[in-house]
């Protein structure tokens, strides 16, 4: 047998061209460029994802990116001051601000210092090693998505949260994609939350409609023992986007972790989540919601790792779908055989409003352990007439009912938000969507 | 008030309304009782104007206007409020935002200026007041949770705010007890007036002592077979529905 040689889409052969030339352009010490090297030998040997890649059936990533695009380089200060006209989701939010503009985190945008947390900048450490030594160990599937990012990551922020800190406000990390010329971004941010700490962090991605970008994000968190945190993000990039983001999270014993990600307006997007319980008591919850039109795909992908006992986990995941928009649930879920007395109960729900929507659902739950209680669910249908008629019969013209029934639906995700201002935000996000629907 | 000529509807080829007539005038309590079957429920979602139905003939005239035309929240812009046998539960929905949604959505139907939020309170507070209905249940979902006199209860309190002109109880008494059917009854009468109608569907005598109707009239295969007064009703508590059975078959 003759091994295969595969053949190279465009994309593909001008992300492997440009590898060595961002290899000495990009920031990063011995020890990052080997990592950079590894993670781009593992894609160099996979290539992009495709429908026979199981993990990505539903998201063809070999058609959908055509071509790789050049590096966003660092913003001017021409491209900040447009930036500035960008309405911001969170403007009524209290909190610790970091910019990151075309994977580029912004010192002049950003909040300098935070008490109890160490903040620094991605790009330096990178070259100097400090504060990244679990860089890579959260988010560590053999997976082409992360691997570009890891191969290719230009910037972002690390924040070291100390042991016993109570964050008096979240830490909002806004993400903007600048120009009117499409790029390739990586960006990375490293969180290590000590023992006994805890935080909310929210992320808001937006960028300029029209213009197809690429993203490849990657969030670590590493989350010591006892700690508590919520991380909402915010996926609102233009409408011509191509988003992939990954967010890898390594849980230590008894701690409560909570993560929504919300999806509103870019083309093609994937989310995937990658949790490991390494500690006994773990409570994780992980959502999402995603609000989808026009020929939208968005994939939310979940790889939950039980690997100690007493573990619980719950996913919760949204759709309303309209147009020819195509709605993705994967949710793998492992309990392995040390892990007795996990809980674990998944459900995807999706809400069709046209003939052409499409909602692909796909639990996976691997059980080794005997003594577990894991259930899964998906349902997927019309908006429901009866509740409709019931509505209307009071009055609300039908638009209304059902910007009403859908804003429901939603809120049952965004209820686990935590953070007033943050949920409120979002559900202004949601009415904004719900409104565009209704005057259509 | 209302007035139905000939009225023919079937569900999915099953015909269910035969050429029904039926008169409703101004301040009139009429009740349409009959057995399990008689096309009730069916008259009560074609005159509120659920989708389901295929109406071959006929009319449905509120004051005059042939209400078969217009579409369901139309409807009960212009006065018809249909108070369900089986009230639905919408999660995530508070009741307070769904009954402020209603209100200033029939307001705008017809014109009239939004209610103020305090102005809103006041009445949702007074008239949760006469039903015995606490604050906390109006923070709730509508209708998650609630038993059935409750959300019997909530239909009253929506009536009773949204102010229409011509109410149909379908079957308001089913799985209510003796105290709550009194509250559901006092709600009902504190309602009416020489202005405003209602059409009490029901199949026993027992809700008519609380609410006493000015007619009634008798259902079977789809049609008005029998009216009469009050009286009425108290024979086909004595008498059963077995002589209408056949008699429009």
């Amino acid at each position: 047998m003759s091994d295969v040689t595969p053949i190279r889409t465009p994309a593909e052969s001008a992300l492997i061209a440009a590898f060595p030339a961002a290899r000495k352009s990009l920031p990063g010490n011995a020890h990052v460029i080997a990592l950079r090297e590894a993670a781009f030998n593992r894609f160099e040997a996979k290539g992009l994802p495709h429908r026979r890649v199981e993990e990505w059936k539903y998201t063809d990533l070999r058609t959908a990116m055509r071509d790789a695009l050049p590096l966003a380089q660092a913003p001017q200060a021409a491209t900040l001051a447009a930036l500035g006209h960008v309405a911001d989701p969170f403007a009524q939010l209290d909190a610790y601000r970091i910019t990151i503009v075309d994977g580029h985190h912004v010192p002049s945008l950003s909040v300098d210092a935070i008490k109890g947390v160490t903040l620094r900048d991605l790009a330096a450490s990178l070259s100097t090693g400090d504060g990244i030594a679990s860089l890579g160990t959260m988010a560590k599937a053999d997976d082409s998505a992360l691997a570009l990012n890891a191969a290719f990551m230009q910037g972002g922020v690390v924040i070291e949260i100390a042991k016993g800190v109570a964050l008096d406000k979240p830490i909002y990390l806004r993400f903007l994609v600048s120009g009117d010329k499409p790029h390739a971004i990586y960006p990375r941010v490293l969180v290590t939350v000590g023992e006994g700490a805890s935080a909310t962090l929210i992320e808001a991605h937006q960028g300029a409609d029209g213009i197809a970008y690429q993203v490849n994000g990657v969030v670590e968190i590493k989350a010591g023992a006892k700690t508590h945190i919520q991380h909402v993000r915010l996926n609102a990039h233009g409408d011509a986007a191509i988003d992939l983001s990954s967010l890898g999270t390594d849980l230590g014993e008894a701690a409560e972790f909570k993560s929504l990600n919300f999806v509103m307006r870019p083309a093609l997007t994937r989310h995937q989540v990658f949790a490991r319980f390494s500690g006994e008591h773990i409570k994780l919850d992980v959502s999402g919601a995603a609000l989808l039109k026009g020929k939208q795909h968005a994939d939310s992908t979940l790889y939950v790792d039980h690997a100690m006992p007493h573990g619980e986990s719950r996913e919760l995941f949204k759709h309303v779908i309209d147009d020819e928009a195509v709605g993705v649930f994967q949710g793998k879920i492992v309990v392995q055989q040390i892990a007795q007395k996990t809980d674990g109960r998944m459900m995807s729900q999706a809400i069709l409003l046209s003939d052409d929507a499409t909602m692909n659902n796909k639990p996976e739950l691997e059980i080794f352990a005997d003594d577990v209680a894991c259930g899964h669910g998906a349902t997927c249908g019309a908006l429901d007439e009866d509740l409709l008629f019931y509505l209307r019969a009071r009055g609300l013209p039908k638009p209304e009912a059902e910007a009403l029934m859908l804003a429901a639906f939603v809120g049952e995700a965004l209820e686990k938000i935590e953070n007033d201002a943050v949920r409120e935000a979002l559900e202004a996000q949601t009415q904004h969507w719900l409104l565009s629907r209704a005057i259509k | 008030m209302l007035e139905i000529r000939n009225l023919h509807v079937s569900i999915e080829d099953k015909k269910i309304l035969n050429g029904l007539n039926l008169t409703v005038h101004d301040g009139e309590v009429a009740a349409i009782m009959g057995p399990n079957g008689s096309g009730k429920s069916t008259l009560s979602y074609v005159i509120a104007g659920k989708e389901d139905y295929e109406i071959h003939d006929g009319e449905i005239l509120l004051d005059g206007e042939n209400v078969l035309e217009m579409e369901p929240d139309a409807r009960a812009a212009a006065g018809i409020f249909l108070a369900f046998q089986y009230p639905l539960e919408i999660p995530g929905v508070a009741t307070m935002t769904f009954l402020k949604a209603a209100m200033q959505a029939q307001r705008k139907a017809r014109g009239e200026d939004e209610l103020s939020t305090a102005e809103f309170m006041k009445r949702v507070r007074d008239q949760a007041g006469h039903l015995g209905i606490p604050q906390d249940m109006l923070k709730r979902g509508l209708n998650v949770g609630f038993s059935g006199g409750e959300k019997k209860r909530m239909e009253i309190l929506q009536m009773a705010l949204l102010e229409p002109k011509f109410c149909i109880l379908d079957e308001t008494d089913s799985g209510l007890d003796i105290d709550a059917l009194k509250i559901v009854s006092e709600g009902v009468n504190r309602l009416r007036g020489k202005d405003r109608s209602f059409l009490v569907i029901t199949h026993y005598q027992r809700l008519l002592n609380y609410i006493v109707p000015d007619t009634v009239h008798v259902m079977a295969h789809g049609q008005v077979v029998k009216s009469g007064g009050k009286e009425l009703a108290l024979e086909l508590e004595a008498n059963g529905y077995a002589d209408y059975k056949t008699l429009a078959a």
